[in-house]
């Protein structure tokens, strides 16, 4: 029920091309009705030359039997091309909805689903959908119509003979309905051993270091070989159904051709039947066998579908991050003020808090340094400003105005973010610094936003400099060298609010130095919130917050949160020494 | 799973005389079963010819002359003929399919063998999931071509000689006007395969492209969104989607083209039939029957022939999936068990690491030249900041990777004159993060050793303090700890993994603590533990703890990959060096708070 239920899903997408639909069965039909001509000229044929006449017709039925093939496979032709076509088209859409549907899915999502799960959804699941909308459809409403039009014909001929022809064809649908459940079941059961096969050999491969620290490998072996085994015992259990099956259907369907000769032969000598008919008769059952068999194989594609179906709709149903509501008040001129109230915060689905009761306000303009164990909430704390987590209403404002009633797209404009994970596409360079500015991004800039981030000098050795490849089509970027293109690309889009997430945790300090150096023109202009571990980075800051189990545990200047001698004191005093054992 | 785009992109040839002779090596020990199955299927197929020409005896001998009897008896043959293909073909199927499994199940378990023989450099450079593809769809698409690809074409070809044999013999003339027909056939499908294999690469390529770009864009979904590109992504996917429907679009033009071509094929030798054969059966050349058989014989002519190509993509994917794998199987171990090891067991457990330097990668060195000695029964920590090379030394003593100069030498003998296996039994790891398989507590204990009995796991268990909760679980050793075991904390995990080497009763013990802080209860537990743990072995620790260190017979001080310091605690401490430094960092703190600093 609830897998028909699934392919209803569909309709919008097959009502979009309904002209084309509509055109498609009707070349299926016109196939169909052509390919019954044939037989019916090879009956002339047969009775003009029992009769021992006409030998000027000859050529005339050769003609018609190469006519009708070339019609026929002009409409063949179009059907498949209609159809089949329209299930590509149907395909397209589905997956440009798919992917829109991940964009708008909340940051959550992606962390919770394994890349994989989610890929083999747009692709071979889709894939499984396509193959119901074409070969599916197609060979269902062939079927249909051939079965009908061929059947109306053998009655017409002699329905005594069509009927006793018809009997084993009956069993060979009932064996194909039969027999089909149970290969299903047990193609079902060796997917699940096979599915047990993949998860050991995953376990083993991810602990090979345990497997091989306690000399284990042959009682792994043992232990894989006993799935193998298992594996190979249902297969044969498979086999055998198969074994059977096949050569079944053949021998039934030989045995419909059996009861053709024998019952209408002798239909032939008591005169009830031409030689002619008895030999389009022939040609008329040969055409009936294909769709009998068809009938599994269709309604596998069917099922399996459907299956692929839900696991599609389960994706497309969830809900996507809370669309920014319409009209929402829009600042005229940003001034860059971020406000932070009582804000408490747990991850969705999660028991224990990650924040716990922050309050902190950055005047425009000036710079927030947040320092901290790792674990004790800052990275949460700054994904909240640009919505990457929705923060509980009335808690985090800029300029004021609570974010959650802010256009989304508006606020991710006006905040630069460098998150402690770079990523980078695939792509050029320039692309990658571009990646964040709506129209083209100039020269100028480019090269500006390069020499912040200090990472003009390392694309100047680069093979083809701003237009080099990054990725694994082009060079691989150190951890630094990344963290640096991430600031690059931040401050291109020249945002009101610079967030930085501990963005400099794998450059080295001289760089850091000058990166904060040329960092100070841009942030004197513009709101900065500062993350990191290191004293360092955050001593210019004209605040500093320390976090400790999601919350403040101490505010103030460098100046004075060393004469609080407090944990920030502390961490400053560990890092000179940490900085003595790295030149010892 | 998704196949790495890069890797699947490339389909090689079709055919490679020497993978197919080494497949076929796998055939060997199963040729009975290969012969017996190709008897059957040549019968068969040879069999399956015989139903038109009975239809002819039926017209020409019975039908057209009123005979019943001889009619009764025709089909009396029919019957039998289908009964014998019937019997054959199920013979057939039922022999191959079972050779088939039993081949992969050769293949599978000599690939997972080789995987367990390969060293810890091996793993670090390939991906998992790209493993996993050799041991599971790799052997699966050689399946395909051992069971329906190979040997049936060696029916189709049979059937196809059968019937050339009959239509010849009913009428010569006939028949080579049909074959006529025949190199019009070939071009057509010779043009289609070059031109479906085109537009197949096309796809695959544009595949690739959507399964590289969603993967991208999937890993980077937080940088699309906080930098507002969703539209521009969207409009990329677009395009690649585009391009993947028109790569498509163009092979089902060529596949809509190449279907009703091959009928018309087939139409033009029937026409043919009726013209040319309709005027010998008007001469009285050819009975009416023969002409019927010959009508018949066409149909089954063209269907195999046009079968071939579908034969082709299994065998070109068979042939890249054995290339794969055989690829695979060829990787030597860097790492084996010499082939006469000349030292025996290791006895008292005397460790020395004598001028040993070592690098992952060429050109960036880990350990310089580093020289100690750990005596018998000594308890040795080790301490150095992140990256200081620590956790190397246990892998250059238990052989994950080899020296690139000098000698690790346990017992006095160097580490590579030992059977692999009888050194890794001697040493006993615990590593900082326990890795659990799933199973049950006493599996993950036992890790398959069957000598291992009841009464001695309870036994170390009891040891290492880790019975109270065990036998706390629900079903207690017979619990199943989940998958890398998610349902036990931190310090249940290091318990185990204490009763685990305890288990194996190793002469040599080396730890990694632990970093993660854990309940001070546990913290105790653990202390008392390691205590039993160690008593009577050698140690070495890499130690996070400041009781370890303060406990420990000597401490060896690794920086940047240098042994800079060595002694005991309140040595170091007074030479105020690198120890010296380290301790306010990492240990101190301990003393007040309990909880080991990160």
């Amino acid at each position: 029920m609830k897998q028909r239920h699934s392919l209803l899903h569909l309709l919008p997408f097959i009502l979009r091309y309904r002209g084309r639909m509509a055109a498609g069965f009707l070349m299926v039909g016109m196939t169909v009705v052509t390919s019954m001509l044939s037989p019916w000229v090879l009956k002339y044929v047969v009775d003009d030359l029992a009769a021992e006449l006409v030998l000027a017709e000859l050529p005339r039925y050769a003609a018609m039997i190469f006519g009708i093939a070339v019609v026929e496979g002009f409409f063949r032709f179009w059907m498949r091309r209609i159809l089949i076509g329209a299930s590509r088209q149907i395909e397209f859409d589905l997956r440009n909805d798919f992917f829109r549907h991940l964009q708008a899915m909340p940051l959550a999502f992606f962390q919770e689903r394994s890349t994989g799960d989610i890929m083999s959804r747009a692709t071979n699941d889709l894939n499984a959908v396509r193959s119901v909308l074409g070969p599916g459809i197609m060979y269902s409403v062939t079927t249909m119509i051939t079965v009908v039009i061929a059947t109306g014909i053998l009655l017409s001929i002699n329905w005594r003979l069509t009927l006793l022809a018809f009997i084993p064809l009956a069993l060979v649908s009932l064996t194909v309905k039969r027999v089909g459940q149970q290969i299903h079941d047990r193609f079902q059961s060796i997917q699940e051993q096979f599915a047990d096969i993949t998860a050991l050999v995953q376990e083993n491969l991810s602990g090979i270091r345990v497997v091989k620290a306690f000399a284990r490998e042959d009682s792994e072996t043992a232990r894989f070989e006993e799935l193998n085994r298992e594996y190979v015992k249902r297969s044969m259990g498979l086999i055998r159904l198969w074994g059977i099956y096949y050569p079944m259907m053949s021998a039934l369907i030989g045995m419909s051709s059996v009861a053709l000769l024998w019952f209408g032969g002798r239909q032939v000598i008591a005169g009830h039947l031409s030689l002619g008919e008895f030999v389009a008769f022939i040609a008329y059952l040969a055409m009936l066998t294909w769709p009998t068999i068809a009938i599994g194989w269709v309604i596998n594609i069917f099922q399996r579908g459907a299956a692929s179906m839900e696991r599609i709709l389960e994706i497309l149903h969830l809900e996507p991050c809370a669309a920014a509501p319409a009209g929402g008040p829009l600042p005229g001129k940003l001034e860059g003020r971020v406000e932070i109230r009582n804000l408490s915060f747990r991850y969705p689905g999660k028991r224990e808090p990650v924040l716990d009761n922050i309050t902190v306000t950055v005047p425009a303009g000036e710079t927030l340094a947040v320092v901290g164990a790792t674990g004790s909430g800052k990275s949460t704390l700054v994904s909240l400003l640009p919505r990457l987590y929705d923060p509980p209403p009335g808690t985090v404002f800029i300029d004021g105005h609570d974010i959650l009633q802010w256009p989304l797209a508006e606020l991710r404009s006006v905040v630069g973010f460098v998150p402690q994970e770079t990523f980078l596409f695939s792509d050029t360079i320039r692309e990658n610094i571009a990646f964040g500015c709506s129209g083209q991004l100039e020269d100028g800039d480019l090269h500006w936003a390069a020499k912040i981030s200090q990472i003009q000098a390392d694309i100047a050795a680069f093979p083809e400099r701003f237009q080099t490849f990054v990725g694994e089509r082009g060079i691989t970027l150190s951890g630094g060298q990344k963290q640096r293109v991430a600031i690059s690309r931040a401050v291109a889009i020249k945002p009101r609010i610079l967030i930085l997430d501990d963005a400099l945790s794998s450059v080295d300090t001289y760089t850091e130095e000058m990166i904060l150096h040329e960092l100070e023109e841009v942030m004197k202009e513009r709101t900065t919130i500062l993350v990191s571990h290191r004293i360092s980075t955050v001593k210019r800051a004209q605040q500093i917050v320390v976090l400790q189990d999601g919350g403040i545990v101490e505010r103030g200047t460098h100046e004075s949160l060393m004469k609080r001698n407090g944990i920030y004191a502390e961490l400053h005093r560990k890092q000179l020494l940490e900085e003595e054992l790295e030149t010892a | 799973m998704v196949p790495s785009p890069h890797e699947e992109q490339v389909l090689g040839k079709a055919y490679d005389a020497r993978l197919m002779r080494r497949l076929l090596g796998y055939i060997r020990p199963y040729r009975k079963s290969a012969v017996l199955a190709l008897l059957f299927i040549l019968a068969a197929s040879a069999l399956s010819v015989v139903p038109p020409y009975l239809t002819k005896v039926a017209i020409d001998r019975y039908i057209q002359t009123g005979d019943l009897a001889g009619l009764n008896l025709v089909a009396g043959a029919y019957v039998l003929t289908l009964a014998a293909v019937f019997v054959l073909s199920f013979g057939q199927t039922w022999v191959m399919n079972v050779m088939g499994q039993k081949i992969m199940y050769d293949l599978r378990r000599q690939i997972f063998r080789h995987l367990q023989s390969l060293e810890a450099a091996f793993f670090d450079k390939t991906p998992v999931g790209r493993l996993m593809t050799r041991v599971t769809s790799d052997v699966d698409a050689l399946n395909e071509l051992f069971t329906s690809g190979v040997i049936s074409v060696f029916g189709d070809v049979c059937t196809l000689a059968g019937i050339v044999v009959i239509l010849f013999l009913l009428n010569f003339k006939l028949a080579l006007a049909i074959f006529s027909v025949l190199p019009l056939l070939f071009l057509v499908t010779f043009v289609f395969k070059l031109k479906i294999r085109d537009s197949f690469r096309r796809v695959r390529t544009a595949i690739a492209r959507i399964n590289a770009f969603l993967q991208e864009n999937l890993t980077g979904a937080a940088a699309v969104q906080l930098f507002n590109q969703e539209e521009r992504q969207f409009k990329k996917f677009r395009a690649i989607n585009e391009e993947h429907m028109q790569a498509n679009l163009q092979s089902i033009f060529y596949y809509a083209l190449f279907y009703p071509i091959l009928e018309l094929i087939g139409a033009i030798a029937v026409a043919l039939i009726v013209w040319y054969g309709g005027l010998k059966v008007f001469e009285g050349a050819l009975t009416l029957g023969a002409l019927v058989a010959f009508i018949q014989y066409s149909d089954r002519f063209f269907r195999p022939i046009s079968d071939l190509s579908e034969k082709y993509t299994i065998l070109q994917s068979a042939m890249a999936a054995s290339e794969r794998i055989f690829k695979l199987l060829d990787t030597q171990p860097a790492i084996a068990s010499p082939a006469a090891p000349t030292a025996g067991c290791v006895e008292r457990g005397a460790v020395e690491f004598r001028n040993v330097s070592f690098g992952y990668a060429p050109g960036d060195p880990v350990l310089h030249d580093v020289s100690f000695e750990v005596r018998e029964g000594e308890k040795i920590a080790i301490v150095g900041a992140t990256g200081a090379g620590k956790s190397t030394l246990i892998g250059l003593l238990s052989r994950f990777y080899d020296v690139q100069h000098g000698s690790v030498r346990v017992d006095g003998a160097d580490v590579r004159e030992y059977n692999l296996q009888e050194l890794r039994r001697s040493i006993g790891i615990v590593l900082q993060d326990v890795f659990l398989f799933s199973g049950s507590v006493a599996e993950n204990l036992r890790l398959g050793n069957p000598e291992v009995s009841d009464e001695l796991l309870a036994r170390a268990a009891a040891t290492v303090h880790a019975d109270s909760f065990i036998e706390k679980l629900e079903h207690g050793f017979e619990t199943e700890v989940g998958e890398r075991g998610a349902t036990l904390s931190v310090g249940q995990k290091q318990l185990l993994a204490f009763a685990r080497a305890l288990v194996h009763n190793p002469r040599i013990l080396i730890l990694d603590e632990a970093t993660s802080s854990i309940d001070t209860e546990t913290e105790i537990l653990i202390r008392r533990a390691l205590e039993q743990l160690m008593a009577g072995r050698t140690a070495i620790i890499i130690a996070h703890r400041l009781s370890t260190i303060q406990n420990a017979d000597r401490i060896i001080v690794l920086h940047k990959g240098r042994v800079r310091e060595s002694g005991r605690h309140q040595e170091l401490l007074a030479r105020r060096g690198i120890y010296w430094k380290l301790y306010q960092l990492q240990y101190k703190d301990q003393l007040l708070g309990g909880a080991p600093a990160s």
